[in-house]
């Protein structure tokens, strides 16, 4: 009997759901009865047709852009929610006091945070911000693997569940973001939480690659005839550039957790203290993949600043071809200063002051980015819009994060800095700074395009003050901590002085968190006035690039015709001149079809990773095999594309026509 | 425009605030010339980005108001996107900041290299001739710290003494978890990693009584993982001495077995007799009788077995080395 139940739920019991933590049963409790409502109301409003057919098996870029957006946005609760946690925990836990938080579960929160925000979060925003644009941009009518795209999106989604349930059946890891070995390693963490990180990322991983494949892809085969590389908008540059260092970064990601499993499930010894094995290799790869990464991040969004600068300035980008040559030398750079994050491990001068002296050498080109931007607002005509806003927030605030990051690069003042509060106050000074800022702007820049109203710009003004101003509350103590020799991850204190530096920084993040709520009140706000705020040109900003001169929301199939491009500025270029939309000679569209086969693998793929966090081999064999009968079965669907007639294609442009006569 | 003034009085007195009591921070006024060093740089590093970053934020603020749409009377040049004088001025600025700060960091980096031996005991004092540094053995343990103090055959758990003016030189490892041993008083902080040997030269030159901890998570007992480093004029150490000498338990084999369980938050503890070389097989990994060490694996062993073991040699001592590289 005993067999039988193992070999069916592996090690999981009833034990594993974590009765014995108040915190995690609430917050269950909240989720199930939100679940529930949410579920109830799409069912009493017959919405699940809807969803099912034009979102969930959609393949179009700009539905899958939108479910991208709306899983970070998700996923920004969750990973906010751990923040508050922690901030509020350290806040308290000082001399007598212990906090709120069981250390056991305080481990597990700012594991969960990292991880969160940086695969579920941040990445999530920034491939659904190049999957909305991009196509738009180079005047494609979709990406050039639509379904892998939508399976991409799965994936993720699927890696992101996957987290989600080990808050409530079992555990998260206790290991911090990067879950460096050998604490890692099976002889030191037995339990499941390490698991559930390998199988989430592992899972999302494969979603990220196939995304960065199909960008490469398509921005180098579908761009408009006459956009030649040099007359690309900024944002696709970044966008290829990230996808090129996506393809190149993830396959190390992926093995090093291959060889972290090995190690955990069939007791190899790549990464334990015996045997030969050797923990260092570990953290060498994962940060190979790792400092990729944050460019992988950063670079789309500086992608976004450009356009939004260039726009609101009503001015061309000042110094394109360097913005582009200074995008080129970061990619390439990135992959040339790894070490820099563990100038503390012991090896010799020579080699510390090369990364380091590498990773100064980013701050060049960076450098040139942001007086590029200063100088496309010099002698400008600068609207200050909310986006406009979060681009000035930047500028300033990602400098103090690059100069905290130079500094952290000269290996000997790292030695004093290093898992300080110092270096956690700097990574968020520019994640913050760049990536969150830069999401925001690019959300509320690109709102009409994808909904056909702007956002309504009080409450927008209101997030952006209070994230602006909750992240130096939240954050310069921090930095001030780190000098103080405080170190990172540490659930209580003793020294009775570091206190208030704690209390002010939980305030920054309650302002944080009321930027987040302004936030979503602006999403309602807008919808509700949704008439007042309608933009019925499609071209709501006075926009540059080819993702204005269609509709707003475009037509399924963008482009009635592709554009042919003559400048670089191309939409600039073709208003400039008279550009009138067509009126006939519609031809039908060839377009490619819904299918469910990507919801299906990743679901099989979420089921086959849960049962292997468990060790359910049975399930995970038969989940698995699943998983491979479902992939080979979708290259026999034959049935993949669609025409739009060109009658459809004509009722749509006119309808079009008369709304801009 | 009083309300204008009021802030930036509040602006620059809230940032002067800040500058003034982070000079006062253990990082930025610590009692050991190696910290003493890494804070100078800090300071000098910070004044060169300085020279970029004040300009940029400044100019920002600055063409943000003055090409501000409602602004008829600034220039509107909106084809102006090409200059190569300033584009030259943009690449070339920041680039002759990285030159000088690459400069720095290679001097700096290698004077200030944890495995070098220390010339110096503060600015202008040189090590007198003949004194030779302490040693002191370290090991990272779950979750605590075990000092070894060859020279006088003692070792102690969660404290650490050191004479005023004398180098030490810190040999580091671990037993299982990964860990940074940092006293910031002292100097910066290097990871303590089980099978492998990481090396540190510091000098205090202030007595006190100092935080040291692990800067490295690692795992549940992390949070204690906390000791005292106590800087002692030289005649104080010789009796923390004689104190560790007379108060001390002995740490056999079979001590220190039962010392290497997982505990938290462990009371200080003295040994007056250490069992022979069990730093070292510790850090070769077999402390229980009749395991391998490490060292002798790649000595006997095929060249697979050492190849293996490789990766070790490339972050220990000369010595470990040494030996990989007679195997091969």
């Amino acid at each position: 009997m005993s067999d039988l139940s193992t070999l069916i739920f592996g090690r999981l019991s009833l034990d594993s759901i974590p009765f014995h933590d108040p915190i995690l049963i609430a917050t269950f409790v909240v989720a199930a009865l939100g679940g529930i409502a949410l579920f109830g109301a799409l069912t009493y409003y017959k919405v699940w047709g809807y969803l099912w057919n034009e979102w969930f098996t959609s393949i179009d870029h700009k539905r899958i852009g939108v479910m991208y957006m709306i899983l970070g946005l998700i996923m920004l609760l969750r990973g906010f929610a751990d923040a508050i946690m922690m901030r509020i925990h350290q806040a308290m836990a000082f001399g007598e006091a212990t906090g709120y938080l069981p250390p056991d579960h305080y481990d597990q929160i700012f594991t969960a945070h990292g991880v969160i925000m940086i695969f579920f979060v941040a990445m999530p925003f920034v491939v659904g911000l190049m999957n909305y644009i991009v196509p738009l941009q180079i005047g494609a009518r979709d990406v050039a693997f639509p379904f892998l795209n939508n399976l991409s999106f799965w994936m993720t989604s699927a890696g992101a569940a996957l987290i989600m349930v080990s808050l409530f059946i079992g555990e998260f890891a206790k290991s911090g973001w990067l879950a460096y070995p050998p604490l890692t390693g099976i002889l030191q963490s037995p339990g499941v939480g390490v698991d559930y990180y390998i199988w989430s990322l592992q899972i999302a991983g494969v979603g990220t690659l196939l995304s960065g494949i199909n960008f490469v892809v398509t921005i180098v085969k579908m761009r408009a005839p006459g956009m030649n590389m040099m007359k690309m908008p900024i944002f696709t540059w970044t966008a290829l550039c990230t996808n090129i260092l996506i393809v190149a970064a993830f396959p190390v990601l992926t093995a090093v957790m291959t060889l972290l499993s090995l190690d955990r499930y069939l007791d190899m010894n790549f990464f334990t203290n015996d045997l030969g094995g050797n923990a260092m290799m570990y953290v060498n790869l994962i940060w190979i993949w790792g400092h990729p990464e944050v460019y992988i991040l950063i670079l789309p969004i500086f992608g976004v600043f450009s356009e939004i600068v260039s726009t609101y300035s009503g001015k061309r980008l000042f110094g394109y071809s360097s913005m582009v040559y200074a995008t080129l030398v970061i990619t390439i750079l990135s992959y040339l200063v790894w070490l820099h994050h563990f100038f503390t491990m012991g090896s010799g001068a020579t080699v510390n002051s090369f990364f380091g002296i590498t990773t100064m050498i980013i701050s060049i080109p960076t450098g040139a980015k942001i007086f590029n931007w200063l100088f496309t607002m010099y002698r400008g005509r600068i609207q200050f819009e909310v986006p406009m806003l979060w681009t000035i927030g930047f500028m300033i605030t990602f400098v103090i994060g690059g100069m905290t990051g130079v500094l952290l690069a000269v290996p000997p003042a790292d030695f004093v800095l290093h898992n300080s509060l110092f270096l956690i106050a700097h990574f968020h000074n520019v994640i913050i700074g760049g990536v969150v800022f830069g999401t925001f702007a690019a959300i509320t820049f690109w709102y009409p395009k994808v909904t056909g109203y702007k956002l309504e710009p009080f409450w927008g003004k209101v997030s952006f003050w209070c994230w602006f101003i909750g992240f130096y509350l939240a954050f310069m103590p921090l930095y001030m901590l780190g000098f103080m020799g405080v170190t990172r991850r540490m659930s209580h204190f003793d020294d009775p002085s570091l206190q208030i530096w704690f209390q002010i920084a939980l305030g920054g993040a309650v302002l944080i968190g009321m930027g987040i709520i302004a936030f979503l009140v602006q999403l309602y706000v807008s919808y509700k006035r949704r008439d007042s705020l309608r933009d019925e040109t499609g071209d709501p900003w006075g926009g540059r690039t080819l993702e204005w001169s269609t509709s707003s929301p475009p037509p399924k199939y963008n482009f009635a015709f592709t554009p042919r491009v003559y400048d670089l500025d191309a939409w600039w270029h073709m208003k400039s001149n008279g550009f009138k939309h067509a009126t006939d000679g519609f031809m039908p569209i060839h377009m490619p079809k819904n299918t469910a086969a990507g919801m299906v693998i990743s679901g099989l793929s979420a089921a086959f990773g849960f049962a292997m966090v468990w060790h359910m081999w049975l399930i995970g064999g038969l989940t698995f095999a699943a998983l491979m009968i479902a992939i080979i079965a979708h290259t026999f669907n034959y049935k993949r594309d669609y025409y739009i007639p060109a009658e459809e294609v004509e009722q749509v442009e006119s309808k079009r026509t008369e709304v801009l006569a | 425009m009083s309300i204008s003034k009021a802030l930036r009085t509040i602006f620059v007195s809230t940032i002067g605030m800040a500058l003034l009591s982070a000079c006062d921070t253990v990082v930025m006024s610590p009692s050991g010339d190696i910290a003493a060093q890494q804070a100078q740089l800090i300071v000098w590093a910070t004044i060169l980005m300085l020279i970029v970053v004040i300009p940029v934020i400044v100019l920002t603020l600055l063409f943000a108001w003055r090409y501000r749409a409602s602004n008829k009377d600034a220039t509107y040049s909106p084809d102006w996107d090409h200059s190569t004088n300033l584009e030259l001025v943009i690449w070339a600025a920041p680039l002759a900041i990285i030159i000088a700060l690459g400069a720095l960091t290679w001097v700096s980096t290698h004077q200030l290299d944890p495995y070098r031996p220390l010339d110096r005991i503060d600015e202008g004092r040189p090590v007198p001739e003949g004194v030779e540094p302490l040693i002191v053995e370290v090991v990272a343990m779950d979750w605590k710290w075990l000092f070894f103090y060859p020279e006088y055959g003692i070792a102690a758990v969660n404290q650490l003494a050191a004479p005023v003016d004398r180098p030490i030189k810190f040999k580091i490892t671990a037993t299982t978890m990964m860990n940074s041993f940092y006293i910031p008083a002292l100097a910066g902080q290097i990871y303590a990693m089980g099978g492998m040997e990481t090396q540190l030269h510091a000098v205090i030159n202030e007595a006190g009584s100092y935080d040291g901890f692990s800067a490295n998570y690692s795992g549940a007992g992390f949070n204690g993982m906390r000791f005292k480093f106590l800087g002692m004029p030289e005649i104080e150490f010789d009796e923390w001495v004689n104190k560790v000498k007379t108060d001390g338990d002995i740490l056999s084999r079979s001590v220190y077995t039962e010392l290497a369980e997982p505990s938290e938050y462990n009371p200080v503890q003295y040994y007056r007799e250490v069992a022979p070389e069990l730093y070292d097989t510790i850090l070769n990994r077999c402390v229980e009788p009749g395991t391998l060490c490490m060292k002798d694996m790649m000595k006997h062993h095929g060249s697979h077995k050492s190849d293996a073991a490789a990766p070790n040699s490339a972050n220990s001592t000369a010595k470990t080395h040494d030996e990989g590289h007679h195997a091969h």
